[in-house]
């Protein structure tokens, strides 16, 4: 097969026009019974469902018996919920990244996978929350960590990145779910102008909040559009660094350093394509959506991943530099502990899966191999999984302090928690790919507006629109 | 008076003309966003981005105001000596907060400037209106126009080769 130049390649392939963009992205929402019993969609939802049950048996039970029932221990106060809170927040950042940082500089590749990243972000982010509200313990007090006046007279303390924590998700959470709901106002008018049915058209109706696409409101929509887009920018670097600064703030050997902010948001960055690619490569294929996200989608996001992963290899060949560099015994205890401890396989897997494997992602003939990028990104999701498992737990068995060394295992409800999540994930992934609009409707037919537009001087390829029965 | 156009590029041309014919009162419906049409129909607002820089300045004086008082007037805690008043670790919830503001303001800024959720609209009894949502574009000459004439306007609007044009009650 001869290589492909990605910069002649459509961004859009085969004959479009705006009403078959309507069709193709609406028709899977709106004809819901292509549903038929058989469609993969009930397997992904049944085993995401099955999970999600798994999940609330294991809160159930955490709430009657308190997080005893985790293996956390006392040097290893955070372990199983703090690795899975980085790795949840850290797969949501590509969402964001692709709907704005790529906005802003004008990707206009981004249009047909940002709406998808974006509802993975505020999905993980949900999945990401539950860990250190549980970790807390009392739950039902999680309230005292927001600032609030109140009868103990108490405030939250504000030197502390645990609180600065609570912002930084609070407010990426917020502000996701702005982003998001926004760029599908205009979208659910046109799921309710094409509605067929009285239900369709109240729900659409009531979610398009009678948009009617009035260029007075696109100029004030694409205002805001743009400055959410600019306000997310640094949140989400801010929300990683945050993240970051739990550890690197603390004097913990192998967390105080001061490369973790940059190297988490890479890692973030990193994680966050590979969960987008295990989602969109199935769902692509499933919906006869190959044309909108195209193989240069899928190339651009492969070399995204790849660069992303070097910063985080040389984020690891750093923190090994680091301790050598500083040379003092706690931290060296600690590298020889990684390398070759009883978790070392953990360290040596983490720098197979996520600094050599993706190397693969050189060659452009294995970007376009489907089934082995596909693999890589699920190979990635473990490395990033792991990346945490070393930082975390691994770097608190090991203290200034031999005498307080003690080894750490996971307990079966550990495992039950995080699969729980990702059965908690799976399922409203699988509900919104149902019942929402995966594709964004109206930047693709902009994006086709301006592709066509730019082909020829003559206006865009007359839409022969006339699906039967639409006049 | 609502003329229907099936390509994005007339119903820009038709903007430009309108105007340039004196019109003042008109519209543009379409499914995305046209470039150039504010600027064709002589629209210009900057509300919405005043309201973020304004959200945005309140998040980062409550946001700073909130730890300042709580570190220094209601709750002081001396950690090892250090200041009350440790300004870089001010900075996060600070920075989060002015975020937060802003992007609040984004968002109820557009949907209160454009007075939505507004679910009744008479623009949407122009027959096929259902389509501005879809792949046709629309312009409208509304009726209180100084120089609206309805035999007048109609004939303007048909020189401008749409697909049709409706006169719809408001």
């Amino acid at each position: 097969m001869a290589l492909h130049d990605p910069f002649t390649e459509p961004l859009i392939e085969g004959d479009k026009h705006y009403g078959t963009i309507d069709e193709q992205i609406g028709g899977v929402i709106q004809n819901q019974k292509r549903y038929h019993l058989k469609h993969p969609w009930y397997l992904f939802l049944g085993i995401g469902f099955a999970l999600l049950n798994v999940l609330l048996l294991t809160i159930a039970w955490l709430l009657y018996q308190g997080i005893g029932i985790w293996g956390n221990n006392v040097p290893t106060a955070w372990a199983f919920d703090i690795i899975n809170f980085v790795w949840w927040i850290g797969i949501g950042h590509a969402g964001t990244l692709i709907s704005a940082i790529l906005l802003l500089m004008r990707q206009q590749w981004r249009n047909s996978i940002n709406r998808f990243a974006e509802a993975m972000t505020i999905f993980a982010v949900m999945c990401a929350g539950l860990f250190p509200l549980l970790h807390t313990g009392r739950p039902w007090v999680a309230y005292w960590l927001f600032p609030y006046p109140n009868i103990m007279g108490m405030w939250p303390q504000f030197r502390s990145p645990l609180m600065w924590d609570v912002f930084a998700v609070s407010t990426y959470f917020t502000v996701s779910l702005l982003f998001w709901f926004m760029g599908l106002i205009p979208d659910f008018a046109t799921l309710r102008d094409r509605a067929k049915t009285n239900l369709g058209k109240k729900v659409w109706g009531l979610l398009g909040m009678g948009w009617r696409g009035s260029a007075r409101h696109w100029h004030r929509y694409e205002q805001a559009y743009l400055l959410l887009a600019g306000l997310s920018t640094p949140l989400v670097l801010s929300v990683h660094t945050i993240v970051s600064y739990d550890f690197a703030v603390s004097i913990v050997p192998g967390w105080n350093v001061t490369v973790f902010p940059p190297y988490f948001v890479a890692g973030a960055v990193f994680a966050g394509f590979a969960m987008v690619l295990l989602f969109a490569i199935p769902v692509r294929a499933q919906y006869g959506w190959k044309d909108l996200i195209t193989m240069k989608h899928i190339d651009w996001m492969a070399k995204i991943m790849l660069a992303t992963g070097l910063i985080v290899f040389y984020g690891y060949i750093l923190e090994a530099f680091y301790s050598f560099y500083a040379g003092s015994k706690a931290e060296l205890a600690l590298l020889q502990w990684r390398i070759n401890g009883p978790y070392a396989w953990a360290y040596w897997s983490l720098i197979l899966c996520n600094g050599i494997i993706p190397q693969l992602l050189w060659s452009p003939k294995n970007r376009r191999r489907l089934p082995l990028v596909w693999i890589i990104a699920l190979v990635i999701s473990y490395g990033m999984w792991l990346e945490r498992f070393v930082i975390i737990p691994m770097s608190l068995m090991r203290n200034y302090l031999p005498s307080s060394d003690r080894h750490y295992y996971p307990t079966l409800w550990d495992f039950s928690m995080f699969f729980g999540t990702i059965g908690l994930f799976l399922f409203l992934m699988m509900l919104f790919i149902r019942f929402m609009p995966v594709i964004n409707m109206f930047e693709m037919k902009d994006l086709l507006y301006k592709l066509q537009g730019t082909k020829a001087s003559a206006p865009p390829a007359e839409p022969a629109l006339a699906p039967a029965g639409g006049e | 008076m609502v003329a229907e156009f099936v390509h994005p590029d007339d119903v820009l041309a038709a903007a430009k003309a309108a105007r340039d014919a004196g019109y003042k009162r008109i519209e543009a419906y379409s499914p995305f966003p046209l470039h150039g049409m504010s600027e064709a129909m002589g629209f210009r607002d900057q509300r919405v981005p005043w309201i973020v820089f304004l959200g945005g300045l309140t998040g980062a004086v409550c946001g700073f105001a909130l730890q300042y008082y709580i570190a220094v007037w209601d709750y002081p805690l001396n950690v090892g000596g250090r200041p009350l008043i440790s300004l870089p670790q001010m900075v996060p919830v600070t920075f989060e907060s002015t975020i937060l503001f802003a992007a609040m303001g984004a968002f109820i800024g557009m949907l209160a400037m454009n007075f939505l959720p507004q679910p009744y609209h008479p623009i949407f009894n122009t027959p096929n209106f259902e389509r501005a949502s879809q792949d046709r574009f629309f312009l409208a000459i509304e009726a209180h126009d100084p120089k609206f004439d309805h035999d007048d306007t109609r004939k303007f609007l048909e020189g401008l080769s749409p697909e049709a044009v409706n006169y719809v009650e408001g």
